[in-house]
């Protein structure tokens, strides 16, 4: 028995019509500074306006949000009272809005107690609508929370089937202004979730064909767009497979390359996309020596393979090295700027951190311990894994 | 072969995790006994109580109950007979029988959420042990 969730989407060149037909009187926007000093946020306020909406916007959100900020978040509902929270942003203002939406239905649970096991009812004081501004994070279709606990140095996995948007507005116009790094960032961790939903061990039939889809789009689309900003064919399709792969790898899980990438993102502040998709390809090596198969079937799928067994998988992680050169990222967590010393004074907190991430849960090949730092030094030196 | 559910099978359990390196590192910071109620169904009509007791990576003692009363635990986990078969042979997994309500959870959520590898050392300890599900080898 399993689920496959996913909120009303509405996509596309003006998508954002969508919000002049909520029914409803006020809207909080959750969201950063950077958006509204864009105007972007505006633009949101007027479409709800000329809706008959009233809006606030808390405009507080971090890159990685904290525990702090989204309590402050919750403070802004409790005095405001809206019938709507309205994310707006790359991932962490829809993570820092989800959970404001869930604390202000739920007053008497904490942010680390929204967790997939609980009984969760919402929509008694407010509906969510998510409208991401990069093309990543996937964030905007899923149920998935990561919160920072910065006194602890940790990312929180947290989130619950019933805090899925009601609705998500994917209008590609709201990416077009990401700069070439942000793009190449965000792109590749819709990459990393397309994969690792494909491959993972909690992998389903009706998550398959999104990661598929997801996956191809990226490969194809995010050279063109990094490149090329105002490539609005190659906006679109990132901005679509961002969507899609968020609903792959929700509706089944990802697995050791975010389990990675939380830690190095928690201990270093790369941002998430980069980390992710740096270790992805070191992590497909690792899990594909004991089974390439679902690896070479995905890069199939996408062209970049035609091997089977273990010379597949590592044509595909070769593919997606080649992907990160042409779009300028590092191919190594030296690359990355990594000063070694801090690297290896970090470690044995990152293994176990990722260890007790919930991604690490549905690996296809669960790593030791020695196993795990022998993944994390691999991808500190650029060298491939080959156990 | 061990029974399973029985106080020879806990008490398997117990010493495996006392002997399992990589459970005591996930599991260092844990503090929280365990009562583990099998609920009767189909392949098994009676209602059985074990008790774990895992304390710093370590598993001081173990066994079966008469009622959760006897040791009231931290956190108990019940589900069906099946269901429990079904996680001891590694075909359903602990964290996703909780998400589907296959296995219901009381306690400290949040807590247990923290330790995603110490439950999946736990399930591997489970595995190493010859179970007898009643005329069913495991």
């Amino acid at each position: 028995m399993w689920y496959f969730v996913s909120p009303k989407i509405v996509f596309g060149e003006d998508a954002l019509d969508a919000l002049e037909e909520l029914e409803g009187s006020r809207a909080l926007i959750v969201t950063d500074q950077t958006l509204v000093k864009l105007g972007i946020v505006e633009k949101i306020q007027s479409r709800l306006r000329n809706n008959g909406f009233d809006t606030r916007v808390f405009d507080e959100v971090e890159p990685d949000p904290s525990l702090e900020t989204v309590q402050r978040g919750v403070q802004i509902a409790n005095q405001y009272q809206p019938d709507w929270i309205v994310a707006l942003g790359g991932g962490s203002p829809m993570d820092a809005a989800k959970s404001i939406w869930v604390l202000y239905e739920h007053p008497e649970m904490q942010a680390g107690e929204i967790t997939p096991i609980v009984q969760l009812k919402m929509g008694s004081k407010a509906h969510l609508a998510t409208i991401p501004t990069t093309s990543g994070t996937g964030s905007e279709v899923t149920w998935g929370i990561v919160l920072t606990n910065q006194a602890e140095q940790r990312k929180m996995g947290l989130g619950n089937r019933a805090n899925l948007a009601d609705i998500a507005i994917v209008d590609p116009a709201l990416a077009a202004g990401m700069p070439p790094q942000l793009t190449a960032d965000t792109g590749l961790d819709a990459l990393t979730h397309a994969v690792e939903g494909y491959t993972c061990a909690w992998h389903n039939d009706f998550a398959d064909g999104m990661c598929l889809v997801a996956a191809r789009l990226v490969m194809t689309y995010l050279p063109r767009a990094v490149a090329n900003g105002k490539d609005m064919e190659a906006r679109e399709h990132l901005h679509n497979a961002a969507a899609c792969a968020g609903l792959g790898f929700s509706n089944a899980l990802v697995s050791v390359a975010h389990a990675m990438g939380h830690t190095l993102g928690a201990t270093f502040h790369i941002p998430h996309g980069r980390a992710v998709g740096l270790v992805l390809p070191y992590t497909i090596e690792f899990c594909a020596a004991e089974a390439p198969e679902r690896f070479v079937d995905l890069g199939k799928f996408i062209g970049c393979v035609n091997q089977d067994g273990q010379a597949g998988a590592r044509q595909l992680a070769q593919a997606i090295r080649g992907l990160c050169q042409t779009i300028g990222e590092p191919l190594s967590l030296h690359q990355a700027g990594l000063d070694e010393k801090a690297f290896e004074n970090a470690l044995e907190k990152m293994i176990d951190d990722a260890f007790n991430d919930a991604s690490m849960v549905s690996s296809s090949r669960s790593p030791g311990y020695d196993e795990l730092r022998q993944i994390f030094r691999c991808a500190y030196y650029g060298t491939p894994v080959d156990f | 072969m061990l029974k399973f559910p029985s106080d020879e099978w806990i008490k398997e359990l117990s010493k495996q995790l006392n002997e399992s390196a990589d459970y005591e590192r996930s599991a260092k910071d844990w503090e929280g006994d365990f009562a583990f109620i099998v609920e009767p169904d189909e392949a098994y009509p009676q209602t059985a109580y074990l008790y774990l007791d895992l304390f710093h990576g370590k598993s001081p003692s173990a066994g079966i109950l008469n009622s959760v009363d006897e040791k009231p635990a931290k956190y108990t986990l019940a589900a069906p007979f099946s269901a429990w078969r079904k996680v001891i042979e590694g075909k359903l997994d602990p964290i996703q029988g909780m998400m589907t309500r296959k296995l219901k959870l009381q306690g400290d959520m949040m807590q247990i959420m923290r330790y995603p590898k110490a439950a999946k050392e736990i399930i591997a300890c489970c595995a190493k042990i010859p179970t007898d599900f009643d005329g069913h080898h495991s």
